[in-house]
């Protein structure tokens, strides 16, 4: 018996490895866009995609954490937007960039904090108390925003967005650094053992005695935290705070976790399959940009990639 | 014979309780509030509260019968969008309000019975299946209104949303035979009784013989033509259609139901809940209205008032280990 369960377990692991589905969508969409608009392929506009798809993993790293864990978190995006308010608010404000961007990765951490509070200590479902945190937050930065001027950020802050370490981009150096952190987390650590375990076998997780609350509060704390990097960026980017400015971009952060192959039971899922979909969702949206599709008609075009992408996932394992 | 009674009496008063102190709540805002404005207490006013409220309660209804039966519809506001958008056109096109009242519905119908297929025979999680919906509608929307605004509806449609039948209001009216006849097919239906069973506990369900797939689709689809009928008093009372009209719409629906009493996990919860629910939110944001809040303070409380009706509900129930 032994023997035959070793057997199948080795001719397994000799199979050929199988290539995620994202890998070939990618293929794909990068054929076709480079047939369809010359410009697409040149390096001018990959690195355009890379700088802008580093905002997106930002955002879309902690989700893969979140969803692994079986929740969800849809208030990054207006998190996101919220940070960027109040980075500008306390920058010109006190003239310091330094406490804008504390104040901001503090907003951030709140947000989470509070995300995580609810979801793990009350135990509510998670898209519902972040669909209402979206509306608070966005609320929020609307009525802090009202009014003020937030734009003309002091050189030093937009080094965040077109600045360069040893030559590379910061944004692409701030992605980078996030994902050996969360590579590091997930795989490494007892957390990221707990994280698996909580979306796979939460209640064996509980019976063995271990706290699985302050894991929870800890992964959605990551999630506002990051959002807020990723905000702190976009508003470098675009000079200021902007109440809407990452409006919907906790829609593309969650299409990328589920492009990339992380499902929303059974804790499967992994790191490296959320990058290749945060790239897979920044070549479409790019590509979809030269070709002229208004921004938000793409996201239909999005919606159709998630539940494309959600039905072949659950083919596969079914 | 007596203390039987009085045991039965006993358990069913949790419930009784909750239900009356929501009425006391939509009450003591309602004196509030005529305290605090001399705007709120007048006829004018009351009657806009009531157009308001029964257009959230149109929304909120359908999506009260997709959450009862274990489900969930986060497409509703963004449903209410296109049908919206697309009979503006259809009526503007044809001259023929009919015609466009038809094509709300039926879109309306189509896209709660496309969810419903994702979620039974496709088996997608319920929250992305409508997720992933809403953001496809929202972008078919843009597309198809391309930033225009389309207005100006012929008089016989406008009775819908602004017109008076026998001194009452028609979209209330429109609400009041939904609200009846919804609870009617809940309470007094195998059809509904099944619904609750099912959202109690869909295995047993599906072992005792409900046919829970098909059910559910049902729901789905009613959940989606109730955006459909909703959007046209919506285009009915505001004149115009815009691409972005369903986007505010979807917290304050969801909002409606938690408040109301009905458990997100299913197979608890009423339509007269949501009825209430919807008082509720919409004597909150009149009054806000009213004293002159910042209209951005809206989207906050109603933030809020779903935490903390969520808050409330966990509370109450018995704690599970």
């Amino acid at each position: 018996m032994r023997d035959i369960a070793l057997t199948r377990a080795r001719t397994a692991g000799f199979k050929l490895p199988q290539l995620p589905g994202v890998v070939w969508m990618l293929i794909a969409m990068i054929a076709a866009f480079s047939a369809w608009t010359p410009s697409f392929f040149s390096l001018a506009n990959l690195t355009n995609v890379a700088l802008q798809s580093s905002n997106l993993a930002m955002l879309a790293l902690p989700m893969t954490l979140i969803v692994m864990s079986e929740g969800i978190d849809l208030s990054v995006g207006s998190t996101a937007s919220l940070v960027g308010v109040m980075f500008a608010l306390v920058t010109l404000g006190t003239g310091s960039v330094a406490l804008g961007a504390i104040s901001g990765v503090l907003t951030g951490l709140l947000v989470g904090l509070i995300n995580g509070w609810l979801v793990a200590v009350h135990a509510l479902p998670p898209f519902v108390v972040t669909l209402a945190t979206l509306g608070i937050v966005q609320g929020a930065s609307l009525l802090i925003a009202e009014g003020q001027v937030t734009n003309g950020l002091p050189p030093v802050a937009h080094w965040l967005y077109d600045g360069t370490v040893l030559g590379v981009s910061t944004p692409i150096v701030g992605a980078a650094l996030t994902y050996v952190l969360f590579h590091r987390l997930l795989y490494h650590t007892r957390f990221g053992g707990y994280v698996f375990a909580l979306g796979g076998n939460r209640e064996a997780l509980q019976v063995s005695g271990v706290g699985i609350r302050r894991w929870l509060i800890a992964a959605y704390a990551m999630g506002g935290t990051f959002a807020a990097f990723a905000g702190l960026i976009l508003a470098a980017r675009i000079d200021g705070g902007q109440p809407t400015a990452a409006a919907s971009m906790e829609f593309d952060a969650i299409a990328a976790v589920v492009v990339g192959g992380t499902s929303f039971d059974k804790g499967k899922g992994g790191l490296p399959g959320t990058l290749l979909g945060v790239i897979a969702v920044g070549v479409l949206k790019n590509g979809l940009n030269l070709a002229s599709v208004a921004s938000a008609t793409q996201v239909t075009m999005i919606g159709l990639f998630v539940i494309l992408a959600v039905l072949v996932d659950g083919r596969r394992r079914a | 014979m007596s203390t039987t009674l009085k045991v039965a009496e006993m358990q069913l008063s949790p419930t009784a309780v909750t239900a009356v102190s929501r009425v006391m709540v939509v009450v003591l805002l309602g004196i509030g509030l005529t305290w605090a404005s001399d705007g709120f207490f007048t006829p004018a006013n009351l009657v806009s509260v009531l157009r308001q409220a029964s257009l959230l309660f149109l929304l909120a209804c359908g999506l009260t019968l997709v959450i009862l039966a274990g489900g969930l519809d986060l497409s509703v506001g963004a449903n209410l969008g296109l049908c919206a958008c697309l009979a503006a056109a259809v009526i503007k096109g044809t001259g023929s309000p009919l015609c466009g009242a038809l094509v709300g519905v039926s879109v309306g119908s189509a896209i709660g019975v496309v969810n419903g297929l994702l979620v039974t025979t496709l088996r997608l999680p319920a929250f992305i299946a409508t997720y992933g919906m809403l953001w496809i509608l929202h972008g078919l929307t843009y597309a198809f209104m391309a930033g225009e605004t389309i207005h100006g509806f012929p008089p016989g449609f406008r009775y819908i949303g602004g017109g008076f039948l026998a001194g009452v209001p028609v979209p209330v009216i429109v609400t009041g035979l939904s609200l009846l006849a919804g609870t009617v097919l809940l309470q007094r239906t195998v059809f509904g009784q099944e619904l609750y069973a099912i959202g109690a506990n869909p295995v047993a369900a599906f072992l005792s013989g409900i046919p829970v797939k098909r059910r559910q689709i049902t729901v789905y689809a009613v959940s989606g033509a109730m955006a459909g009928l909703a959007s046209l008093v919506y285009l009915a009372r505001m004149n115009a259609a815009e691409g972005d009209i369903g986007e505010p719409l979807l917290m304050p629906a969801i909002a409606a139901v938690l408040v109301g009493g009905t458990a997100l996990s299913g197979g608890r919860g009423s339509l007269i809940g949501t009825m209430v629910g919807a008082l509720l939110l919409t004597l909150v944001l009149n009054g806000m209205n009213l004293l002159g809040v910042n209209a951005n303070w809206q989207p906050i409380i109603t933030g809020a008032i779903s935490l903390g009706s969520l808050l409330l509900e966990r509370l109450g129930a018995p704690r599970r280990a």
